[in-house]
């Protein structure tokens, strides 16, 4: 519970998520999230991320897009602290391994630095299609990640398929905004 | 769910029959180099696999052919279907391609930059802007990001041509720099007065994300550069007007003249799900009043981005003025689909008096119809170059690889090869889309193959004496017609994008070219025709590029892209592409289906890179000539033929000389080397 208040407060844009243990929602009750979830590829996924943050009560489409946006935000940058974490620790010795993860370094850092900002910016001034690059690209750089990896070896692969489903919500929820 | 593919792939791609042993020495005494590939299996499970292939083409779902055994895919019949997007369905294989295999390395990436179409030094580019011809210059403004290679941050950069391939960068234009466009300078479009002077219309992004349209002309005609510009003091001179969103009001057009002296110009935008074409009428640029009824709109097509309005004749094939119209004139309106970032335009009437357009047929009305390209390329626009008395297309087209590897490069984003575009006089019902004739100033060397006869499955290496990464290819092919009069093969329902690519195969196809391939073939990209014919014995051309084997990298696009075209009586199937580094632009009969890819090799690059002819159908054998061009970088230029011009030769040589006049001297030194 934790963690998704703070991945709400990490969201670069005002959506703030003050409760820090949000009471069970009635979600029947919320149209607009069960009927947005019902158009992204993980619908539970999409629920749980949404209904983590009490402000997803209170906004609309657009503001639903940059709450998962913000999930993305946060997964990426844990991605990004466990792989300098294993770097700096020397547990994988194998070049192989290292240098898969200094390259899903610079996937995960284009994801926070690049394709987070690029999609709030979007979303904010209504260019919309830069949104749905940016969430799509955050999918494609998790998924690319995970694949730089020989079969079995990724010591990422909870946080790769994390950020792509994530990435592919979002995406799905972007497109819903565009076709509104 | 995953595709789960052999990890080690043969090395040719055993859906191509192998090459007989003997070699075929054509009749221009060119010796293709065959490959012996010998491979009973794989033969037999592809003879298998055909059947397959023709039974589901024949729309028989039964599975009679379950005895044949189709080993879990080491045979191409199922490229690795990316759909570029993933939309919840994992993309993993297990494929044992370590990272070293195709990490992004410089010289891949730096491989990537072209060398004759137009993009800034570094950084993101997108939208084509305010398009003009002046005094002697080509002027070319676009939606730049200053500050990296991703969306952002927008301003107008700016550059000139005399011959709209080799460019100079001139300082950016315009800056976010007032609250009326602090959240972007978006795009916009110029319009000449009749004195001679530019106003320049565009869109801004407020600071409170709204957006506005506002006023900007030369602050100095009489420069020929239009280096500095003015914004009009009372900017915005329009907003949102009531019943449209304050997010979808954008990109307007260059006005055209209409008979009462006043000046009209279009602006998209949706209400709910149709997009619209709202029309403005002004003397002055500043002032507006808007009309009540649209230029056009359709149904379920969402908003209209980047419209574009303009006067084509119908009976020859020179551009017109914007304002141009009368009773031998048809108008073109085009949209980009924000909905699904692509490019529409359909051909209609305009009725000055009632301020409509009315397309000639609402079945491929804007947004439901043709499309100027079929790949990768939005945000067009045109303008009226009055010195040749042609329309020119300009279209962003974007990158189909990582973030990441923008980043690592650079640069993301790219301009089409500029293309005239006039009615297809030969239809009556589409537009021809042709490279600006300026490109053949490019060309250098050239090879011609002729007469080259390939029998089904057949793949031919095409010996080309210099690189592979910049060409521009010119080629024919014809079927063999008793094969086609008599091939039962009817009537498959076919689709680029939802076919196998070419891996696809049919009785009269897949045949056409190979581009930016490997010599083992183990990155290729096929650009082909795909014919397929109906129980009345007509056939339809389908007109294709497959990224699906482009690449190893994982994190590019692979989808497979393109389009039926209209072929007439008599006409071979003719295409014409475009080969520059990472960018291919493939044009089919003359110009009436165009496809645009992005193609991002890790081994085929540099002297990598290879051209093959191939045919893939599986009944109709195939002839074909093309003439094949090596082309010049724009940044050379057009007298020298190398990088370093005669002057470097001339070094060279007196230095060879040198050296070898005093090589005594030179043993004796440790150079590491002894004569």
């Amino acid at each position: 519970m934790i963690r998704s208040t703070i991945f709400c407060i990490l969201t670069l844009y005002p959506i703030s998520c003050i409760q820090a243990t949000p009471s069970i929602p009635n979600i029947l009750g919320n149209n607009l999230i069960d009927q947005t979830c019902k158009k992204t590829p993980y619908y539970d996924l999409c629920i749980q991320t949404l209904v983590s943050c009490p402000e997803s009560f209170h906004t609309d489409l657009e503001g639903l897009a940059k709450i998962t946006v913000g999930a993305i935000a946060q997964k990426a940058s844990a991605a990004l602290r466990r792989i300098e974490t294993i770097l700096t620790k020397k547990e994988h010795s194998k070049p192989a391994v290292r240098e898969a993860l200094n390259a899903c370094a610079s996937r995960y850092r284009a994801v926070v630095e690049q394709d987070v900002p690029e999609t709030l910016m979007s979303l904010r001034t209504g260019n919309y299609k830069f949104a749905s690059r940016g969430t799509n690209d955050a999918a494609t750089e998790a998924m690319s990640c995970e694949e730089d990896f020989a079969a079995g070896e990724s010591p990422l692969s909870d946080l790769n398929v994390a950020v792509h489903d994530v990435s592919v919500v979002a995406a799905a929820i972007v497109q819903a905004v565009i076709e509104s | 769910m995953a595709d789960l593919r052999n990890p080690i792939l043969p090395v040719a791609d055993p859906a191509y029959i192998p090459i007989p042993d003997d070699d075929t020495t054509t009749n221009l005494g060119r010796r293709f180099s065959t490959r012996n590939y010998s491979n009973k299996l794989l033969s037999s499970l592809f003879t298998g696999l055909i059947l397959v292939g023709l039974l589901l083409a024949m729309g028989n779902k039964k599975s009679t052919h379950t005895s044949i055994p189709v080993e879990e895919d080491k045979i191409l019949t199922q490229p690795p279907m990316s759909r570029g997007k993933p939309l919840g369905v994992s993309e993993k294989s297990n494929q044992q391609l370590t990272m070293r295999d195709y990490e992004w390395n410089d010289m891949m990436l730096s491989w990537q930059r072209t060398a004759f179409h137009f993009q800034p030094k570094n950084n993101w580019m997108n939208d084509p802007n305010g398009p003009l011809f002046y005094k002697g210059w080509y002027h070319f403004f676009y939606q730049y990001n200053p500050n990296g290679a991703v969306w952002g941050d927008i301003v107008w950069g700016h550059a000139v041509s005399k011959d709209l391939i080799r460019w100079t960068h001139l300082p950016l234009s315009m800056i976010a720099d007032q609250w009326y466009d602090v959240n972007g300078v978006w795009t916009g479009s110029a319009t000449f007065l009749v004195d001679g002077k530019i106003a320049m219309l565009y869109t801004g992004s407020t600071n409170e994300s709204v957006q506005v349209q506002c006023l900007a002309y030369p602050a100095n005609h009489d420069d020929p550069l239009l280096l500095d510009w003015v914004k009009y003091s009372g900017n915005p001179v329009l907003v949102p007007p009531p019943g449209i969103g304050p997010k979808d009001f954008r990109d307007p057009t260059t006005a055209w003249m209409t008979s009462t002296g006043k000046w009209r110009f279009s602006i998209g935008s949706k209400i709910h799900r149709k997009g619209i074409a709202l029309i403005y009428d002004t003397q002055d640029f500043i002032h507006y009043e808007q009309l009540n009824v649209t230029l056009h709109g359709v149904q379920g097509t969402g908003m209209w981005e980047c419209v574009d309005f303009y006067p084509v004749s119908t009976t020859h094939s020179d551009g017109l003025d914007t304002s141009a119209n009368g009773p031998d004139v048809k108008h073109v309106l085009k949209a980009s689909l924000d909905d699904d970032r692509h490019d529409y335009y359909a051909l209609g009437n305009y009725q000055e008096e009632t301020g409509e357009w009315v397309p000639d047929n609402p079945e491929i009305d804007v947004g439901i119809g043709i499309r100027y390209d079929y790949g990768v390329f939005y945000a067009s626009k045109t303008f009226y170059d009055p010195i040749k008395k042609r329309r020119v297309l300009w279209g962003w087209v974007g990158e189909m690889d990582s973030e990441a590897a923008d980043v690592k490069k650079g640069w993301a984003s790219l301009q089409g090869f500029p293309r005239t575009v006039a009615m297809d006089t030969k239809t009556g019902i589409n537009l021809i889309q042709w490279p600006v004739e300026e490109v053949e100033s490019l060309r250098l060397r050239k090879q011609e193959f002729k007469d080259v006869e390939l029998k089904p499955g057949m793949v031919a290496p095409l010996d080309i004496q210099f690189g592979a990464s910049q060409l521009d290819i010119v080629a024919e092919f014809e079927l063999q017609k008793e094969v086609v009069l008599n091939s039962t093969t009817f009537d498959e329902e076919f689709s680029c994008s939802e076919s196998k690519g070419a891996a696809h195969r049919g009785a009269l196809g897949p045949f056409g070219i190979l581009v930016l391939s490997e010599e083992s073939l183990i990155e290729k990209t096929p650009v082909y025709f795909y014919i397929v014919k109906a129980k009345n014995g007509t056939l339809s051309t389908f007109f294709c590029a497959d990224q699906s084997r482009s690449s190893l990298a994982t994190d590019v696009n692979k989808l497979i892209y393109g389009s039926y075209v209209p072929t007439l009586e008599g006409e071979k199937y003719s295409m014409r592409i475009l080969v520059d580094h990472s960018i291919v632009e493939s044009f089919a009969q003359g110009g009436r289906t165009v496809i645009t890819s992005r193609i991002y090799p890790t081994k085929a690059i540099n002297e990598n890179a290879k051209l093959f002819l191939f045919n893939n159908a599986t009944e109709a054998g195939i002839k074909t000539s093309l003439q094949v061009w090596q082309m010049n970088s724009a940044n050379v230029p057009a007298s020298k033929s190398t990088k370093g011009g005669p002057k470097l030769d001339i070094v060279i040589f007196f230095s060879l000389l040198y050296l070898v006049l005093n090589f005594d001297q030179f043993c004796d030194k440790s150079l590491g080397f002894h004569f």
